[in-house]
């Protein structure tokens, strides 16, 4: 066991500190260009992007998580700006670079990479939801264009995106799995029509996403036809095996800290509060057992072994985490908790804040395979428990991968 | 950085794990389990030739000189295979022989706890839970008077370590010359518990910490509940693949599939915090205390539910003493209650965190 990161780290750390020191104020976060700028350095100096190559718009560097792990670690401290946020860098780019063509990788991964395009993820539909590959949004070649017809839903910030990459059927009469493509569109054309949804929060975040008549070029595809359904394993992929991360509820937990001592109980604080307390210290318990189980997973990862049935676990175990969290800082705030929040990160509002960080923990266990999903991923792939009898249209599906959800 | 274990400790588990898988079956466990002393002799002097009883003792005293990260990784094997007999006491009494500075002491009792030919056990628990050394009141003198309770094995201890009030410890030798000593019908047959009465005891004061004792044995007891919540959800998995009822194998039903998913989600992230509490014990002495606590507590809750829940997979065969299950059941009770329940250490644990001081 060897917990520090020994002197060829720590002077990486030293050049990180030095680099962000030298290009970053808080001062300018809520510039844009700078913003911008700055990624731009930091990509050149090597700490963002590291997997994408150059050409693409990366920094193209040797996979090292403890480096990434510096930058991490450092770029938050200085709250400093990292790579861009979306389902364009975080699911779209990884997919193109495994699966896509040259021009495609050339023309979609260096604007998103610089934030300034977003991308929207078109999986789930009315009726596919935890089952994905059922979806019926159709595609079919005229010319040399895809039309396409059929809804997709929950699709989140479809609104303020370009583009978005789908699942959409293009071989009808092929087996389920089979029959499905990854198709690439602009969502800035009249045969889009993007509804915006109210969501349980209050703000619309998530839309409705109509096809009618709606067209991209016939080789906007990634992969081949009827290879929809592996290529989009490797963006769940790249959404999944993100080994969840504690450092989000680290700093969660802290802020439910500082709830507890500014909240009263019996006229004490609530932090000094014995029941608190014993709440408090339950879920330290969870939260640094997927501490170092992340820690654990890393290493094993960067030595070559196989952490075993925990690699499935990571997603509930952060969401029971986000619960836990919820239902304590609910009790801490009291009646603040009846107060409908008002959206975003303005300082202004009071603790009913608390409540968008609750329903954040519900969109947590529904989004990317819902807990039931989940569930059967570690009881199927983790222990090897065998397939349920899952049985649409009265016969048992037998390809169905034990959890599609997206 | 590395946290995992060295390939040293990996292969320890392992020899230990190997050890237990040809010489402890259901069979000689159950036995052991419901025999009149819960101690096999034949098995212990296989443990102190294979050096599991001197881990942390120091070479020159016949021990391995290991450290705490190594017995707890042991420890899990323990758990694991529900080893019964006074193995935690032993380590115990060693560790607190070992931190005082009586050379004579050292040299009279470190190599036989090592080797096994002695058995050491610890005195903590008066009346009312007062296992904690801020709770003891038994007087410190050069003879001891008055009783501690749930103490390991008792009966055969050639030494025993005594907490006293203001948190000090003492060491009585031979003990069942000098103390009397009742069996208690204990729930745990692979640990055994005994009252003992101390009337004029001769004892000498041995210097050092109890409240690393006591953080030792919070070590141990996460590392020992983690191996055992480890095996009530391997116990379970292998059942639900075998046992078919309408027609499939019982691991088909999603109820019970997802059941066990929660259970298992709910540990297996654990194993991590006891190595990082050992780790603390063992080199980072600031967080040495609060970590000892925070995996105990964490631990014995979730060996405690990962029991149960294991149990109601089984159905009705988990009921029954033939089945070795409840064996768990009733370590997993022993882990959580000895050394004081849970609350006790989560209350240590917020008092530690100085969480009240704005960060
Ligand atoms: C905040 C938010 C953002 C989202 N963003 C996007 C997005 O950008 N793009 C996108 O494509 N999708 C998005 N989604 C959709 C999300 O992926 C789906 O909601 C999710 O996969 C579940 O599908 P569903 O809603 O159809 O529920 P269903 O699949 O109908 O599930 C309903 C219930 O049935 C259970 N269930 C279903 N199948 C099984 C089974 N086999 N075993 C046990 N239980 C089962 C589920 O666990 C759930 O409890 C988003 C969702 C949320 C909440």
């Amino acid at each position: 066991m060897d917990l520090s990161y020994g002197a060829e780290y720590e002077a990486f750390r030293e050049e990180v500190r030095g680099f962000i020191l030298a290009n970053w104020s808080p001062a300018h976060a809520r510039d844009t260009e700078r913003v911008a700028a700055f990624r731009l350095q930091a990509t050149e100096a090597g700490y963002l992007y590291r997997s994408i190559p150059r050409r693409f718009g990366g920094s193209e560097q040797p996979a090292d998580v403890l480096r990434a792990q510096v930058i991490q670690e450092e770029f938050s401290r200085a709250r400093a700006p990292m790579e861009v946020v979306g389902n364009g860098v975080r699911m779209l780019v990884p997919t193109l670079l495994e699966c896509g063509a040259e021009w495609q990788k050339e023309k979609f991964v260096p604007p998103t990479v610089r934030g300034e395009v977003d991308w929207a993820q078109g999986y789930s539909e009315p009726g596919s939801g935890s089952d994905l590959a059922s979806v019926r949004t159709r595609g079919e070649l005229v010319g040399d264009e895809w039309v396409i017809n059929g809804q997709k839903i929950w699709t989140s910030r479809a609104h303020l995106c370009r583009y978005m990459f789908a699942l959409v059927r293009t071989e009808p009469e092929a087996p389920k799995h089979q029959g499905i493509s990854y198709l690439l569109l602009d969502l800035d054309q009249p045969g889009v029509t993007i509804r915006p949804l109210k969501q349980v929060t209050g703000q619309s975040e998530f839309n409705e996403v109509f096809f009618d008549d709606a067209r991209t070029p016939a080789d906007w595809i990634v992969g081949q036809r009827g290879e929809g359904w592996q290529v989009s394993r490797s963006t769940l992929k790249h959404e999944r095996t993100g080994i969840g991360n504690a450092e989000t509820y680290l700093v969660q937990f802290s802020k439910l800290l500082g709830v507890a001592r500014s909240a009263t109980k019996n006229g004490r604080p609530a932090i000094e509060d014995p029941v608190v307390q014993d709440r408090l210290a339950e879920i330290e318990g969870y939260l640094q057992s997927h501490k170092y189980s992340t820690y654990r997973q890393l290493s094993m990862n960067l030595a070559g072994k196989d952490p075993g049935p925990v690699t499935t676990m990571n997603k509930l175990v952060v969401t029971n985490l986000g619960h836990q969290i919820a239902a304590l800082a609910q009790d801490l705030i009291g009646d603040d908790s009846l107060l409908l929040p008002v959206y975003g990160r303005d300082r202004k509002v009071g603790n009913e804040r608390w409540m968008n960080q609750f329903f954040g923990s519900l969109g947590v266990a529904i989004a990317g395979g819902t807990s039931n999903i989940q569930r059967n991923i570690i009881g199927e792939r983790g222990y090897g428990l065998p397939r349920d009898n899952v049985v649409p249209g009265g016969k048992a599906s037998p390809d169905r991968k034990g959890g599609d959800g997206s | 950085m590395n946290f995992d274990l060295s390939e040293e400790q990996t292969a320890l588990q392992d020899s230990v794990g190997r050890f237990f898988q040809a010489e402890l079956d259901q069979t000689r466990l159950l036995k052991i389990f419901d025999s009149d002393d819960g101690h096999d002799a034949q098995l212990w002097k296989a443990l102190g030739d294979l050096g599991v009883l001197g881990l942390m003792i120091d070479e020159r005293y016949g021990g391995t000189g290991l450290e705490m990260l190594d017995a707890a990784a042991v420890a899990e094997v323990l758990g694991y295979h529900a080893a019964p007999g006074p193995h935690l006491g032993q380590v115990l009494a060693a560790l607190a022989i070992a931190q005082c500075d009586d050379d004579a002491l050292k040299e009279r009792w470190l190599p036989r706890l090592a080797s096994g030919e002695s058995i050491g056990t610890v005195a903590l628990a008066e009346a009312g839970n007062a296992w904690q050394p801020n709770e003891w009141t038994l007087i410190k003198s050069s003879t001891l008077s008055g009783s501690k309770r749930n103490v390991l094995y008792a009966q055969h201890a050639d030494i025993m370590v005594v907490g006293v009030a203001g948190g000090q410890l003492m060491l009585v030798e031979h003990p069942g010359e000098s103390a009397e000593i009742s069996e208690l019908p204990g729930l745990d047959g692979t640990r055994r518990i005994d009252h003992v009465v101390f009337n004029d005891t001769p004892a000498v004061a041995l210097n050092g910490s109890a409240g690393k004792l006591r953080d030792a044995a919070c070590v141990l007891l996460a590392a020992d509940a983690f191996g055992g919540a480890r095996r009530c959800v391997d116990m379970a998995v292998d059942y639900a693949l075998t046992r078919e009822q309408f027609g499939q194998v019982i691991g088909a039903f999603q109820a019970l599939k997802h059941q066990l998913a929660n259970v298992a989600a709910d540990i297996e992230p654990a194993r991590g915090l006891y190595w990082y509490a050992a780790h603390a014990f063992d080199a980072v002495p600031e967080d040495a205390e609060r970590m000892a606590a925070l995996a105990k507590a964490h631990l014995a809750e979730r060996f405690l539910n990962a029991a149960r829940e294991a149990t109601q997979a089984h159905g009705g065969i988990a009921y029954t003493w033939e089945y070795p299950l409840h064996v768990w059941l009733k370590r997993a009770v022993f882990d959580r209650m000895y050394l004081g329940e849970t609350s006790v250490h989560r209350a240590r644990v917020a008092q530690l965190s100085s969480w009240a001081e704005a960060s």
